[in-house]
């Protein structure tokens, strides 16, 4: 496996990234609808000519609009696995393996391949079924099993299980993530599923509105994201702002946080207040007291989650996310919580973590 | 399962009578030729010498013709199918003229091309090569007339059938000219068979273009339609049975082949 190198902007639908991939390294994409992530793939695999783009595969060099280089779609050795599993209706399971191991091998050796890949993933019983006959799930498999026939350098995963129910979702996961590690296979992930990030991926790019807002390790993005999206993912608050003294963050609306400074934010003047939702407590009136931060916010969502009822605040003054608190079902019933009501979201300074806006190691490496 | 409702739905009661009114238009006709026919003498009516030369003819000539529309149609129809731009946009209306023109028009405007003083029949006659008023311009006449009904069919089934197979057998490493032949035409075959069932049947009743274009010589370009229409005034009863066995080709080719298909074409 071979490392990943794009350079890319589609100005028709404001895409304009730049990212890599190492070899043997899955990288997790996540974002909105509508970020840009599928047209990412779309360009890496030949499928949409971007208006300037850079893809290097290894010492390859798929594309490069600059030089008029364009390696048409069927030579670039790109594994494409999308959502909907596209098996060839009018083929059996195993003759869509076949198709895509007849480039490597005569018929029968083609066959024997084939039967090779469909027992990696755990399909060889399903051989002889056509597409109809399968199950959602069981057709991701023979996708997955005919995308890895074709014997592709990088593998580009489009949101490959969100299409599937949850038991279908868990053992196609549990595959793809034997099929991606055991080989140290290079490869894209597009998902909205957190679970996916957590248990397939390396690092994680979050993509918003064409650009990459944030690019890390999986554990540094989900304890302190840089982007609301990667907050929402990760499921804690997020507050911008502007360090305005020691572990002190101004945010847009004038209020100061203060928290433990990452080492990292100590000379950044743009930074992150991270906090979980866990930690926030709520109140009618402000309180008083031990070191905290306190925000007025009005209500604008309450749901049980779990044995806990998480308060969404409406969005905040620079338009990012509300904040969430998680309390208990009696506290709210004692404060007669309701939508549209004003109250005070109190998170003590040790739980707060103050980081730097942009992490170092977005772009190319 | 499907959910249990009323036949027919919602439709308002009195729209059954002009759909039966309808159907009756069309088949009364047709009961109306079948029951002229003089059973008795079917066989040795049908089985004369121009006729059996006249329907010899118009098999050979409907399956080469038909054969033209696939080799010339398919390419087309996935061409125009694929492409948003002006000139396809431009294209499909042409494609689609012979539909509304009058099949005398067409041969006509056949002549203008392949006939002797014609656009390319002035080279064509240089090169020693005649075709007006032979059997080649007996198939040219047919397949002008069905190429748009094969056009037609495929196009709309590979709209629908979008590139997205195509696109994934290249990602799988498959040449253009794979996909084309592994992919492509495969997924085509319900729209590929009933347009190939429309093309032959247009093909095989063809009469105005080729009687413009090609002439009635028997066993030359007296294809099935010209016999019928020619017998008409000297042997009426001979027309009636040729028009029945012609009705009855039809209906083998169309109910049998594509009936089902092209019932569920405007569907899909």
């Amino acid at each position: 496996m071979t490392e990943l190198q794009l350079r890319a902007r589609v100005a028709q639908r404001g895409l304009d990234v730049e990212f890599s991939v190492a070899a043997g390294e899955v990288l997790a994409v996540i974002g909105p609808n509508g970020a840009g992530k599928s047209t990412t793939i779309a360009v890496i695999a030949g499928l949409l000519r971007a208006d300037d783009a850079v893809v290097r595969v290894g010492n390859r060099t798929l594309t490069d609009t600059s030089r008029g280089v364009c390696v048409p779609v069927h030579d670039r050795r790109i594994g494409v696995l999308m959502q909907d599993p596209l098996l060839f209706p009018h083929l059996t399971a195993i003759a869509n393996v076949m198709f895509a191991a007849r480039r490597h091998a005569d018929r029968s050796g083609a066959r024997l391949r084939a039967r090779r890949w469909l027992a990696e993933v755990g399909a060889d019983d399903l051989a002889d079924r056509t597409p109809g006959a399968l199950s959602g799930g069981q057709a991701q498999l023979v996708a997955l099993a005919r995308a890895l026939a074709a014997e592709p350098e990088v593998l580009l995963l489009d949101e490959p299980l969100a299409g599937l129910d949850v038991a279908g979702a868990t053992a196609a996961r549990s595959v793809l993530r034997r099929v991606l590690t055991a080989d140290s296979r290079t490869a894209l992930l597009i998902t909205h599923d957190l679970i996916d990030v957590l248990t397939l991926a390396d690092r994680v790019l979050v993509l918003e509105e064409g650009k990459v807002v944030e690019v890390g390790r999986v554990s540094e993005v989900l304890t302190a994201p840089r982007s609301d999206f990667g907050a929402r993912i990760a499921g804690v608050n997020l507050v911008r702002g502007r360090m305005t003294g020691p572990g002190t963050l101004r945010d847009a609306a004038g209020v100061n946080w203060h928290g433990t400074p990452a080492e990292d934010s100590a000379s950044l003047h743009e930074c992150v207040a991270v906090f979980a939702p866990a930690g926030v407590a709520v109140y009618r009136d402000q309180p008083h007291g031990s070191p905290r931060n306190s925000v007025r916010v009005r209500i604008a969502g309450l749901e049980i989650n779990g044995g806990v009822v998480r308060v969404r605040a409406a969005a905040q003054s620079d338009g990012a996310v509300g904040l969430s608190a998680d309390v208990t079902p009696e506290s709210v019933a004692e404060m007669r919580l309701q939508v549209g009501d004003e109250v005070w979201f109190t998170v003590k300074t040790q739980a707060v973590g103050i980081h730097s806006a942009a992490r170092s190691d977005v772009g190319l490496r | 399962m499907r959910p249990i409702r009323a036949p027919g739905g919602s439709l308002p009661r009195w729209v059954y009578l002009p759909a039966a009114l309808g159907a009756i238009f069309v088949a009364l006709p047709l009961v109306g030729i079948i029951a002229k026919v003089d059973w008795s003498r079917f066989i040795p009516l049908v089985m004369s010498p121009a006729s059996r030369a006249a329907l010899l003819l118009s098999l050979q000539t409907a399956t080469v013709s038909t054969l033209l529309c696939l080799v010339l149609g398919v390419p087309l129809a996935l061409v125009l199918a694929r492409h948003r731009g002006r000139l396809a946009r431009v294209v499909r209306p042409l494609i689609l003229l012979p539909l509304v023109l009058p099949p005398v028009v067409g041969g006509l405007a056949l002549l203008y091309v392949f006939g002797r003083l014609g656009l390319l029949g002035h080279y064509l006659e240089a090169a020693g090569l005649r075709i007006a008023f032979t059997t080649a311009a007996v198939v040219l006449a047919q397949t002008f007339v069905s190429l748009p009904f094969l056009v037609i069919a495929l196009e709309g089934t590979a709209r629908t059938a979008g590139s997205r197979y195509d696109e994934v057998a290249a990602t799988l490493g498959a040449r253009p000219s794979t996909v084309w032949w592994r992919v492509t035409l495969p997924l085509l075959a319900p729209g590929l068979l009933a347009g190939t069932v429309l093309a032959f049947a247009r093909a095989l009743g063809e009469f105005g273009a080729t009687l413009t274009f090609a002439g009635s010589r028997q066993g030359v370009t007296r294809t099935l339609p010209l016999e019928i229409y020619l017998q008409r005034e000297g042997d009426p009863e001979a027309a009636v049975a040729l028009s029945v066995l012609l009705i009855g080709i039809a209906a083998v080719v169309v109910v049998g082949l594509g009936g089902r298909r092209i019932a569920g074409w405007g569907a899909g």
